[in-house]
């Protein structure tokens, strides 16, 4: 009998701790409230504000001068550009890795270095590419001593668009190759089979089968790269100090010294980036789902 | 034919990678005019300046892992065990920090936590040290909750805890005793991952105007010509130490899963 009452007490209990289930996740949400949401929260409601806590758009409206538009102009560039080759190339590299009949004992090695080389990026890389192609850089003194070639008389500058560009592809082509191989890997043999069963050329294959499947996640890490470079900070700093006006350089000075005079257009500069990136992200989310039908 | 382009496409590729490792590592070792020699890393490990910072990062890389693991086993074990269809949300919170760019968290913090605040947390530099561990906790948040759930997958959550449950073991014990050590493997590659991430920070240790490397190694870059590339070299051997790390771990973690 006892034993009976006992069950019973227990079912009761868990009936009615059931509802207390979510306390488990109370801990992460608060983390998250604190150090996430709120304080993006607070900068999207800071752009929409004036000094004095009023409703206003005049701090977005202020973002269209001519200096904040060019420094909006030049990181998107920048951003499209490098994402743009680090697709090219990631997917050039990973291509011929995974189709290309190369031996299976250069893929781990190739893998392992492509998340380092994702993962080097801020301060330090800035150092490696003045010591490449700065002034006084290995490749620029060799060819200028070797070659008679003078980058700096061509134009070519490291504090430039280009020269951003190609560092950033560093840790850009790493990204691509992390994420495209498995995609690459999905691509199951009976689709070419049946492809060339039914008389399709290599060509053919490629551009009605294969690239068709891949368009989606070619894009959707296009996206993903995209907003990568366009939050990049630290290497743009040590790169160039504050010499070329990018956007996220334009709202370190901001931050740092308030040198638009007004705190809530820095609201407003901090909530466009989110909007740009946040757009990049929603396009690549979305492809990614798309991609994934095909992946299974 | 195809192998050729394909050798082509890789060596072309890896060239671009491994000119400016070369480049750094070149720069580096020219300090004396005319022969190669150690000088640069010599002036930069004895720069006390280089033992603060550094010590500072590995410290707050160190207690970023803690609060991160303590944050996100817990709450993956519960969301797998009690909670699934909450996991998809959960798993699109946590890799908002890859969206939101991190200069915009710390600007975030900054009007949030201010000395006038209701929690004014950059008022001492305790309270300002917290708030970067907790920044550097975010910014880790994608990576760590992957590796946790990862790991959590290969293991039957519902069971074990079933078994401790039945031999009487409290919540705290089955989660430090019970699903710690079997997702060890994997907390250990996230914390890797986290290490990597922390240590040569930038952005949020120079706003929180906190003695961090990254802001170090940043300041040095403005000021002098041979020790940056020193650093750039003992980052990457770092960066590469964590990541190789990682690989190692995982393959243990494969091991230990292949059926004996």
């Amino acid at each position: 009998m006892t034993t009976h009452v006992e069950i019973a007490d227990t079912v009761r209990a868990e009936r009615i701790r059931l509802p207390l289930h979510w306390l488990g996740v109370v801990p992460f949400t608060i983390f998250v409230l604190l150090f996430l949401i709120l304080p993006t929260m607070k900068i999207a409601v800071g752009a929409f504000q004036t000094p004095e806590g009023g409703f206003t758009v005049t701090n977005l409206y202020n973002l269209f001068t001519p200096s904040i538009l060019a420094a909006f102009d030049i990181s998107i560039r920048i951003s499209f550009a490098s994402a743009l080759l680090g697709c090219l190339i990631g997917f050039a590299m990973s291509a011929a890795l995974v189709l290309g009949g190369l031996p299976q004992a250069i893929r781990g090695p190739l893998m392992t270095f492509s998340g380092v080389a994702s993962n080097f990026a801020g301060v330090p890389l800035a150092f490696a590419f003045i010591a490449t192609l700065g002034p006084a850089g290995f490749i620029t003194l060799f060819l200028r001593d070797d070659f008679d070639i003078n980058l700096r008389a061509m134009g070519f500058n490291l504090l430039s668009f280009w020269g951003l560009t190609i560092t950033y592809l560093f840790f850009q082509i790493p990204l691509m190759i992390l994420i495209i191989t498995p995609a690459l890997d999905g691509l199951k043999r009976e689709w070419r089979e049946a492809a060339s069963i039914l008389g399709a050329t290599n060509a053919q294959y490629w551009r009605l089968v294969a690239f068709p499947i891949l368009l989606p996640s070619i894009l959707g890490t296009f996206a993903l790269l995209f907003a990568n470079s366009f939050g990049a900070v630290a290497t743009a700093i040590a790169l160039t100090g504050s010499s070329l006006s990018i956007v996220p350089i334009l709202l370190y000075a901001q931050i740092r010294g308030d040198v638009l005079g007004n705190p809530n257009l820095g609201y407003a500069l901090a909530f466009g980036m989110i909007v740009v990136t946040g757009l990049a992200n929603a396009i690549y989310v979305w492809l990614r789902a798309r991609s994934e039908r095909w992946m299974k | 034919m195809k192998r050729f382009w394909a050798w082509g496409a890789l060596i072309v590729g890896l060239l671009y990678f491994i000119l400016p490792l070369i480049g750094m590592t070149n720069f580096s070792l020219k300090m004396r005019r005319g022969v190669y020699s150690f000088d640069a890393y010599a002036v930069v490990l004895g720069d006390p300046r280089f033992q603060q910072t550094f010590t500072y990062s590995v410290t707050l890389a160190l207690l970023t892992i803690i609060v991160g693991v303590v944050l996100v086993v817990p709450t993956a074990y519960w969301v797998r065990l009690k909670l699934p269809w909450l996991r998809p949300y959960i798993e699109f919170i946590t890799l908002l920090p890859l969206v939101i760019p991190a200069i915009v968290i710390v600007f975030g913090y900054i009007r949030l936590y201010n000395t006038s605040s209701w929690l004014p947390l950059t008022a001492t530099s305790l309270g300002t040290d917290a708030l970067l561990v907790f920044g550097y906790t975010t910014l880790a948040l994608p990576y760590m909750y992957r590796a946790v759930d990862t790991g959590l997958r290969t293991i039957d959550v519902t069971t074990l805890t079933e078994a401790a449950q039945s031999m009487g073991a409290g919540w705290f014990t089955i989660i430090g005793k019970v699903i710690l050590p079997n997702v060890l493997l994997a907390v250990l590659s996230g914390a890797f991952l986290t290490f990597a991430i922390v240590i040569g920070e930038f952005t949020m240790a120079a706003l929180l105007n906190r003695p961090a490397f990254g802001p170090y190694m940043q300041l040095l870059g403005a000021n002098r010509a041979y020790e940056p590339a020193a650093l750039a070299v003992i980052a990457f051997v770092i960066t590469w130490g964590c990541l190789g790390l990682i690989q190692l771990v995982s393959r243990f973690q494969k091991s230990a899963q292949r059926p004996v």
